[in-house]
C-alpha cells in the first residue's frame, strides 16, 4: 500500500476517498489489492439504458438507497424537432421509452428533468450545467461518455444497466483500481485549433486502445488555459482512447464555473467544498503508470477519414496509404471501402452531404459560438443538409440570447431542440445509406449515425466550414477559399 | 444470473479487431425494451441488408451453428456501455467470448450476465483456432483451462470474476447482505466530512 505521505495522483486521491471495503482477488493484482467496493456519490440516468435497471429493482423488491443522489433526463431518443412537444415522434417506441422513464422515476421518486423542462439536455451537458457534477465525487451513468464529468476532477465512469440497478439500490459498485496515464500537453493551441483536435490527434498518434481501462489525466499549461467546455470535450473523448476515466485537476476555472449553479453547494458550504477541491490536484512527484505527450504548437485541425477514431489526419493532409502490417492493411482497406475513399486523396477533396453540430462532445455554448463565427455572413453550400442541435435547452436559450440562432438560420442551418440526435441516430435525425457527414460527435463507427452512413469527426468550427464549402475545408483558410 | 462452470461447443470465429458495440447491437434497436429475443439483432447490419435479405457472413455459416464460444481479435466490445451488446450475445447462445482484449464496460457487463470473457494473446488464439478447426473446444472455469483436441491451455481470470461467474450471484443482493453496514458507515463519515453531498437536491 502507498503510505499516506507518498505523493498521490488526482485519480488515487479520488479512489482512496471512495473505497468502502477492499475486495481481494482481482485483475492485475501484485502485492496490493486493487479491487474495492467503492461508493458512488452521484448517478445520472437517461431513458435508454435504465428500464431494465428499474425492472430488476421491482423484480427483487428493492428500494432506492438515497433518492437525492440520482438525476434523470430523457436525451438519447427524443425528437429534436421544434414542435416536439406537440407532434408525435415517427417511431413511437422512442416516445414509449421516454414515457417508461417518466413512470419509473415517479414510482421510485427519482429527481427528474422532463422533456418540456427548460433544463432538459444531454446528461453530460445538463449535469455540469446544473452543478450536479462536482469535483471530488464519484459519478456513474449508463453511458460510456460519462468520462466527460472527469473534467471537474470527478471520478466519472460509464456502467451497464445491471450496474445501474446496483447503484440505485446500494450507491456502491465493485471496481478495480485503474492504471493511470498522464497526458502532457505542451505548447499552445493555434487559432481555430481546439481541444477536439487535441483529442483526435492524441488518439491518432497513440492508437484507439492506448488507454484501455485506464484513468487518463490531461495536464499542462494548455489545459489550465482551457474553459470547462474544452476540458469536457477532452475528457469526453478519453473513452475513445479506451479509457475508463478522463480527468482534469480542479482549479479556479472549475470553482468559478460551479459557483452559483443550482445544485452546487450553497453559499457557506461552497467555500468549505472549494477548500477541499483545491487539495485534489496530483501531488508533485506523483507517479503514473504511463506518460504520453503531445506538442500543440504545430497542431493543425484534425478530421477522421475512417471508421475508428484513431483514423485521424490533419486537414491539410491526405487519406493515408495502406500500412505495412497485413492485418492493419486489411482493416485500412475495409475502412476505405466503407467510407468510399481512396488512399492519397487530399482530405479537403471530400464532399459532404450532411453537417451535424452538437452532442455531448461539442454541443456547448462555446462550441456553438465557434461554429456561428464561421457561419456568420455565409451560406450553407447547396445540397448540404446542416443541423445545429444544442447540447441542452439552456445552451439553446443562451445561444438565442446571443443571436446565434439567427446567424445559423440565416446561413441555412436547421436550428433544433436539445438531445443526442445524430450522434447516435436513435431518433429521426440520421444519415441515409452512403450519406457523408461532417460531425462534431465522438464516434465514427460503422453505422453510428445511421445504417451505411459515413462519419467524419471534427471540431465545431471545422464542421461549420464544411457546411459552407460543401466539403471538408481548412477553417484557417476559409477567406482564401472564398467561402 | 446463470452460473458458468464448463462449456463444450463449436466456435464462432470473427477474425476482426474492434468489433464495437454499434456493430454488435446497432443503436436503433436500443428502443426495444424487453430483454428476450435480442439475439435476433446480434450483428444485425452485417447479416441482413436493408431490404431484409441475408448477407453471407461467418455468424450464419453452418459450422458456427450452435456456437457457445465466440473468438475475436483486439478490443472486442469497445464503444458504448449498452448492456444489450452482452444480452444479444447471450440470447444468441454465446456464453464465452475469447479475445485479445475487451472494451472495459463490455467486459464488466459480461460478468453481470453469466458470460465468461477470456483474454488470450494472438498466438494462443491462433493455435486454439487451428485445433478448433475440426469442431468443438471446451472451456472449464473451475480448472481455468481451455481444451482443444489434445491441447490444454491455461487461461487467467481473477478470483473475484471467477467466483462471481461460478456462483451466478445476484451482485446487488450480495453487496447489500455482505457490505450493507459498511456502506452505512462510509456514508456517515462522508456526511461529516463533505456535508454538501448530503444537502437535499433542490431541483
Ligand atoms: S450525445 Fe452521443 S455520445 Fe453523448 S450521450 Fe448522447 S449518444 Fe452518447
Amino acid at each position: 500500500m502507498t503510505t499516506a505521505s507518498a505523493p498521490r495522483t488526482l485519480y488515487r486521491k479520488l479512489w482512496d476517498s471512495h473505497v468502502i471495503e477492499l475486495v481481494p482477488g482481482s485483475e492485475g493484482e501484485g502485492e496490493e489489492v486493487r479491487a474495492a467496493l467503492i461508493h458512488v456519490d452521484r448517478h445520472l440516468l437517461h431513458e435508454c439504458s435504465t428500464h431494465q435497471s428499474f425492472e430488476a429493482l421491482r423484480d427483487n423488491g428493492r428500494k432506492v438507497h438515497r433518492r437525492e443522489t440520482h438525476l434523470a433526463v430523457p436525451d438519447h431518443a427524443v425528437s429534436t424537432a421544434r414542435d416536439r412537444l406537440n407532434v408525435a415522434q415517427e417511431d413511437d417506441s422512442a416516445a414509449a421509452q421516454v414515457a417508461r422513464l417518466a413512470a419509473n422515476v415517479a414510482e421510485f421518486d427519482i429527481p427528474y428533468v422532463p422533456l418540456d423542462d427548460a433544463r432538459q439536455g444531454i446528461v453530460h451537458v445538463m449535469g455540469p450545467e446544473l452543478g450536479f457534477t462536482l469535483p471530488g465525487i464519484t459519478l456513474a451513468c449508463g453511458d460510456s461518455h460519462t468520462s466527460t464529468h472527469g473534467a471537474f476532477g470527478a471520478l466519472a465512469f460509464g456502467i451497464g444497466a445491471s450496474d445501474c440497478e446496483t447503484v440505485l439500490a446500494t450507491n456502491a459498485i465493485v471496481q478495480s483500481r485503474a492504471k493511470t496515464v498522464k497526458v502532457e500537453l505542451t505548447g499552445t493551441l493555434r487559432p481555430h485549433v481546439t481541444s477536439k483536435d487535441v483529442a483526435l490527434a492524441l488518439i491518432g498518434r497513440y492508437g484507439a486502445g492506448f488507454a484501455t481501462g485506464c484513468a487518463v489525466e490531461f495536464t499542462g499549461e494548455a489545459v489550465r488555459a482551457m474553459a470547462m467546455a474544452a476540458r469536457m470535450t477532452l475528457c469526453n473523448m478519453a473513452i475513445e482512447a479506451g479509457a475508463r476515466i478522463g480527468l482534469v485537476a480542479p482549479d479556479e476555472v472549475t470553482i468559478d464555473y460551479l459557483r452559483g449553479r443550482p445544485l452546487a453547494p450553497g453559499a457557506e458550504l461552497f467555500e468549505q467544498a472549494a477548500a477541499y477541491w483545491r487539495t485534489l490536484p496530483s501531488d508533485a512527484g506523483a507517479e503514473y503508470d504511463r506518460v504520453v505527450s503531445l506538442d500543440l504548437d504545430a497542431l493543425a485541425p484534425q478530421i477522421t477519414w475512417g471508421t475508428n477514431p484513431q483514423d485521424a489526419a490533419p486537414v491539410d493532409g491526405t487519406v493515408p496509404p495502406a500500412p505495412q502490417d497485413a492485418e492493419a492493411a486489411r482493416q485500412h482497406a475495409k475502412a476505405l471501402a466503407y467510407m468510399g475513399l481512396e488512399a492519397g486523396q487530399p482530405v479537403t477533396d471530400i464532399a459532404v452531404d450532411v453537417v451535424f453540430i452538437g452532442s455531448c462532445t461539442n454541443g456547448r455554448i462555446e462550441d456553438l459560438r465557434a461554429a456561428a463565427a464561421v457561419a456568420k455572413g455565409r451560406k450553407v453550400a447547396s445540397g448540404v443538409r446542416a443541423l445545429v442541435v444544442p447540447g441542452s435547452m439552456a445552451v439553446r436559450e443562451q445561444a438565442e440570447a446571443e443571436g446565434l440562432d439567427a446567424i445559423f438560420m440565416t446561413a441555412g442551418f436547421d436550428w433544433r431542440m436539445a438531445g443526442c440526435s445524430m450522434c447516435v441516430a436513435m431518433n429521426e435525425d440520421r444519415l441515409k445509406e452512403g450519406e457523408r457527414c461532417a460531425s462534431t460527435s465522438n464516434r465514427n463507427f460503422e453505422g453510428r449515425q445511421g445504417r451505411g452512413g459515413r462519419t467524419h469527426l471534427m471540431s465545431p468550427a471545422m464542421a461549420a466550414a464544411a457546411a459552407v464549402t460543401g466539403h471538408i475545408a481548412d477553417v484557417r483558410t476559409l477567406e482564401e477559399l472564398g467561402a | 444470473m446463470k452460473p458458468f462452470e464448463r462449456l463444450t461447443s463449436p466456435v464462432l470465429h470473427l477474425p476482426e479487431n474492434r468489433i464495437d458495440t454499434d456493430i454488435i447491437y446497432p443503436a436503433r434497436f436500443l428502443l426495444i425494451m424487453q430483454r428476450e429475443g435480442l439475439g435476433d439483432y446480434f450483428c444485425r447490419d452485417r447479416r441482413v441488408d436493408p431490404e431484409g435479405n441475408a448477407i453471407p457472413n461467418p455468424i450464419d455459416e453452418a459450422k458456427a451453428r450452435g456456437a457457445g464460444i465466440l473468438i475475436a481479435g483486439r478490443e472486442f466490445g469497445c464503444g458504448s456501455s449498452r448492456e444489450q451488446a452482452v444480452w444479444t450475445i447471450a440470447d444468441f447462445g454465446i456464453t464465452c467470448v475469447i479475445a485479445e482484449s475487451f472494451g472495459e464496460i463490455f467486459q464488466a457487463n459480461c460478468l453481470r450476465n453469466g458470460v465468461l470473457p477470456i483474454v488470450l494473446d494472438p498466438e494462443t488464439i491462433a493455435n486454439l483456432l487451428d485445433f478448433a478447426q475440426s469442431g468443438q473446444i471446451s472451456v472449464d472455469l473451475v480448472a481455468r483451462t481451455i481444451t482443444a483436441g489434445n491441447t490444454v491451455i491455461d487461461f487467467a481470470i481473477s478470483d473475484n470474476a471467477r467466483e462471481r461467474l461460478l456462483n451466478g450471484w445476484d451482485e446487488t443482493g450480495m453487496i447489500q447482505s455482505r457490505w450493507g453496514s459498511s456502506i452505512a458507515d462510509f456514508e456517515k463519515g462522508q456526511r461529516a466530512q463533505q456535508p454538501w453531498l448530503y444537502e437535499p437536491l433542490a431541483l
